[in-house]
């Protein structure tokens, strides 16, 4: 074994000195991104994690409207502008004129971006007897989740510039849907050339965009290579190659940036972040995420139909101690249902203060006495929730000071969901990461009483429904935020939630890197980032 | 010798039923379905749960999703991805080749460390060389994998700067795959330096990966050497006044080779299981990788396929060892 340390030292150090006289300096700028995982495909309405919008949705396509980069502004993208009927049922787009389409191998665009390109990127996921529907397994998850289906009513084209799309009912969120990743336009007439060719399926596997960078080449769990587009609308990236190299370890990620093979790196290990503080050569960025994680109360269920029982357990939980052990100091409080990051954010809400003595003293109002009851922790770490197990241990310690015994529940993850949306449980641990950046896609997702029925509070507030409702039908920002504002107030009163934390996210990046953003959203944005 | 070779072949017949049920039941016990694992946090309608589910060809009684699963195997059909939609065999033969360099780098880097460390300490046997260097095979026998590879990551690659972090290549090259043996595909392309390049990549993932193969081979061999050092015929050559390289290299190392050999073959499915942890350290993109990532993304469909295929893989490598036995000693080619 001797022999093994010193071959260990020696073939290190051939290899080593074979392969830095073989390496050539790149003289192209080149970006580098050590990106967690292969993707699934380059068709993001059909594969929907993150991972896959990362490698399709944001280098290669556009979409009708755009998210403000580092925010979740909507802003015009292939649309110009757009207009919404007085009754909210209809929206009109202008779309932008000159906009290219990239090119490969087995297309050469013959004409600019127009409206057959927006009609085909719709009816494909919406519509069943689309010739490419059931193209690439035909799975449009997405599209399903936003509920998109039931909410279009038609999508007409009114000229090559011009579209109207048209809804069942007001829904004012549906612009911020249009932003999403999902929604990316790709190129009808791409499409049509394949069917011509036979060879359907090209067009998910070789995309074509009209986006900031063209995809080159992909090697499953190696790299995806991108040129930037010199025609792309928004003026040419500033890299010329962007490379993801995909490496599965956050703290390898780690090692790579600090060895200078790659600029940025999503995910750190939360065991790094001191380290990556200190170097020199990385600039630790941070922003809370557009998500909450939370403890849901099951207001079906007996004593918790009982606001009092609910505030009162609420006041039990000391919630800096969960911050301070479970997140580290990478969470804030959560008071609203909402991320502060999100517009209509309503900080006049006061939060329940820790405060045994006067839990006690409510759940004796409420004539509970000796409840025995359960917490239903969740098998996995999620970004609002390290780790939801220690998080129950605290909680249950918490509650047994003011006389309630609970017992941790837990099962595997998919099991767990459909428990839970079988309303088995009395409280349990859950989250939220938002979709589009709409306070609509929290509040009324999670907690309005269409989703009373399966979700984790299964709580139905007519009042705090109305308002979200009124919100949906009106295009008029200012007066949204009113709305979304007071519904925060309802639901602080009536606590359907213990609300918890919003993770911060962290992204190490090289000093060398300007101009990238952490986005809300999650997504990883590069048309703007340069190198010095 | 085709009596034996009909033999082993029909005991594989139940085995590969054996795999292809096993790693069709193991998936379906597991609670929760596809459908409810890629829906994350969101509520899908019954409705909705329903068509995927039916889409995914789920919702049809076991024996007959087996049936069909069997049918399709044997067709050469082994189902696919639902994270990429494309065939499970045309994602295994595109990884597989990264798997089998590394894993053939490793053994030669077993092999050349640890038959001399073996012969050398059965020569010096009892002193502290022997001491020394079986003391390190047990903790090489006994190293973490994943350990060991971060450790020597950040010793050779981040401390030092020696090697490269991880991956398969510099993301500077880009070699057309020919044999999918980025070696040999780099020697066939004009790019200059890729083989450079991937010769350095594969330094530090052969050496974690060739660790527990290279700790057990010192083993295997100085056993196998102490053995046969107590012949007559090793006595013989001493007293024949030979010089002592010709009566270890030539007299003991040739008698002692079977059981290395033997031992090297058994090291496959070792090598095998190291890579799962090995390609996930060092991001090579490779079937262990591919297998872990699947049973995290929860696709189902690869990690059945994916099973089958390794087990078909470690069957032929069995089958091929037990030829080679009966090539070496033909006296087992008799045995029933």
């Amino acid at each position: 074994m001797k022999f093994r340390i010193m071959g260990t030292v020696a073939v290190a150090a051939v290899a080593a000195v074979v392969g830095v006289t073989l390496s050539q300096p790149a003289a192209a700028k080149t970006l580098v991104f050590c990106s967690e995982g292969s993707p699934g495909g380059f068709n993001p309405s059909l594969h929907s994690a993150g991972t896959d919008f990362d490698a399709s949705a944001q280098p290669i396509y556009n979409r009708l409207a755009e998210f403000e980069p580092g925010t979740t502004k909507v802003v015009p993208g292939l649309a110009e502008s757009w207009t919404a009927s007085s009754d909210g049922l209809s929206y009109t787009f202008k779309l932008r004129k000159g906009v290219k389409w990239h090119s490969n191998k087995h297309f050469t665009p013959t004409r600019d971006f127009n409206a057959d390109d927006i009609l085909y990127s719709f009816n494909r996921q919406w519509k069943e007897d689309h010739p490419y529907h059931g193209v690439s397994g035909g799975k449009y998850l997405y599209f399903g989740w936003m509920d998109m289906g039931p909410a279009l009513n038609a999508i007409e084209k009114i000229d090559d510039y011009t579209v109207k799309i048209t809804l069942n009912a007001p829904d004012a969120p549906f612009v911020s849907n249009l932003a999403m990743d999902f929604a990316s336009i790709l190129s009808a007439e791409y499409a049509d050339k394949m069917v011509a060719a036979g060879t359907m399926e090209t067009v998910d596997t070789d995309p074509i965009g009209t986006g900031p960078f063209e995809f080159v080449s992909y090697k499953k769990d190696a790299f995806i290579r991108f040129k930037a587009f010199d025609a792309y609308w928004e003026g040419r990236p500033k890299v010329d190659k962007l490379v993801y190299a995909i490496t599965v370890d956050p703290s390898v990620r780690y090692q790579k940036l600090k060895a200078g093979e790659c600029h940025i790196m999503p995910y750190p290990n939360p065991a790094d972040l001191d380290a990556m503080k200190k170097d020199s050569n990385i600039n630790l960025l941070s922003q809370e995420g557009l998500n909450v994680g939370y403890l849901g109360f099951n207001a079906e269920k007996k004593p918790f139909d009982d606001v009092r029982v609910r505030q009162a357990l609420s006041m039990a939980i000391n919630k800096q101690a969960i911050l301070d052990v479970v997140f580290k100091g990478a969470g804030s409080a959560a008071k609203n249902p909402i991320p502060p990051t999100m517009w209509s954010y309503n900080d006049a809400v006061k939060d329940y203060p820790y405060d045994p003595a006067a839990a006690k003293k409510l759940l004796g109002d409420a004539g509970v006495k000796g409840l025995k009851t359960n917490i239903w922790a969740m098998p996995v770490q999620r970004p609002y929730n390290p780790n939801a197990r220690r998080m129950a241990e605290l909680i249950q310690a918490d509650w047994a000071k003011v006389g309630v015994e609970a017992e941790i529940v837990t099962y595997e993850w998919g099991e767990y969901r459909k428990r839970i949306r079988a309303g088995e449980h009395d409280t349990a641990l859950l989250g939220w990461t938002g979709d589009n950046g709409d306070p609509d896609n929290f509040m009324f997702v999670l907690l309005g009483c269409e989703a009373a029925k399966s979700n984790v509070a299964r709580w139905c507030n007519k009042e705090f429904d109305g308002l979200l409702r009124a919100a949906k039908k009106t295009s008029d920002q200012a007066e949204r935020t009113k709305l979304y504002e007071k519904a925060q107030l309802v639901f602080k009163a009536d606590a359907p939630w213990f609300t918890i934390a919003h993770s911060v996210q962290f992204r190490p990046v090289r000093k060398e890197v300007m101009g990238f953003k952490i986005h809300p959203l999650g997504s990883h944005i590069f048309k703007y980032v340069d190198l010095k | 010798m085709f009596s034996f070779l009909f033999n082993r072949l029909a005991i594989l017949v139940p085995v590969f039923f054996g795999v292809t049920l096993m790693a069709f039941g193991f998936i379906r016990i597991l609670p929760g379905d596809p459908v409810v694992a890629l829906s994350g946090e969101r509520s899908i309608s019954p409705e909705q749960h329903a068509a995927l589910l039916a889409k995914l060809g789920m919702d049809r009684p076991l024996w007959e999703q087996y049936f069909e699963y069997i049918t399709n195997i044997l067709q050469g059909d082994f189902g696919t991805s639902l994270l990429t939609n494309r065939p499970i065999l045309d994602e295994f033969m595109e990884l597989f080749p990264a798997t089998v360099e590394l894993g053939i780098c490793a053994m030669i880097f077993a092999v050349v460390l640890g038959l001399p460390a073996g012969i050398f300490a059965a020569v010096k046997r009892r002193t502290f060389f022997d001491q020394g260097i079986m003391g390190l095979s047990l903790v090489g026998y006994s190293m973490p994998i994943f350990w060991w590879g971060l450790l020597l990551i950040i010793l050779f690659s981040s401390i030092l700067g020696l090697t490269p972090v991880s991956g398969r290549l510099s993301f500077m090259f880009e070699v057309e795959p020919v044999t999918g043996f980025l070696l040999i595909d780099s020697l066939l392309g004009d790019e200059e330096g890729a083989f450079g390049s991937a010769l350095h990549h594969l330094v530090l993932p052969s050496i974690v990966l060739g660790t527990i193969p290279l700790a057990i081979i010192a083993r295997q061999t100085r056993s196998a050497m102490l053995e046969v050092l107590s012949e007559d015929y090793v006595r013989t050559a001493r007293a024949k006044g030979l010089a002592p390289i010709r009566v270890y290299g030539l007299h003991a190392l040739r008698n002692a080779m079977i059981t290395v050999i033997t031992v090297i073959g058994l090291q496959v499915g070792v090598l095998l299981a190291g890579a799962i942890l090995t390609e996930t350290i060092f991001s090579w993109p490779g079937i262990g990788k591919w297998i872990i990532f699947s049973v995290f993304s929860r696709d189902y469909f690869a990690v059945q396929g994916g099973l089958v295929l390794i087990a078909m893989c470690i069957m032929t490598v069995n089958l091929i060892v037990d030829m080679m036995y009966g090539l070496i000693n033909p006296r087992i080619l008799h045995t029933r």
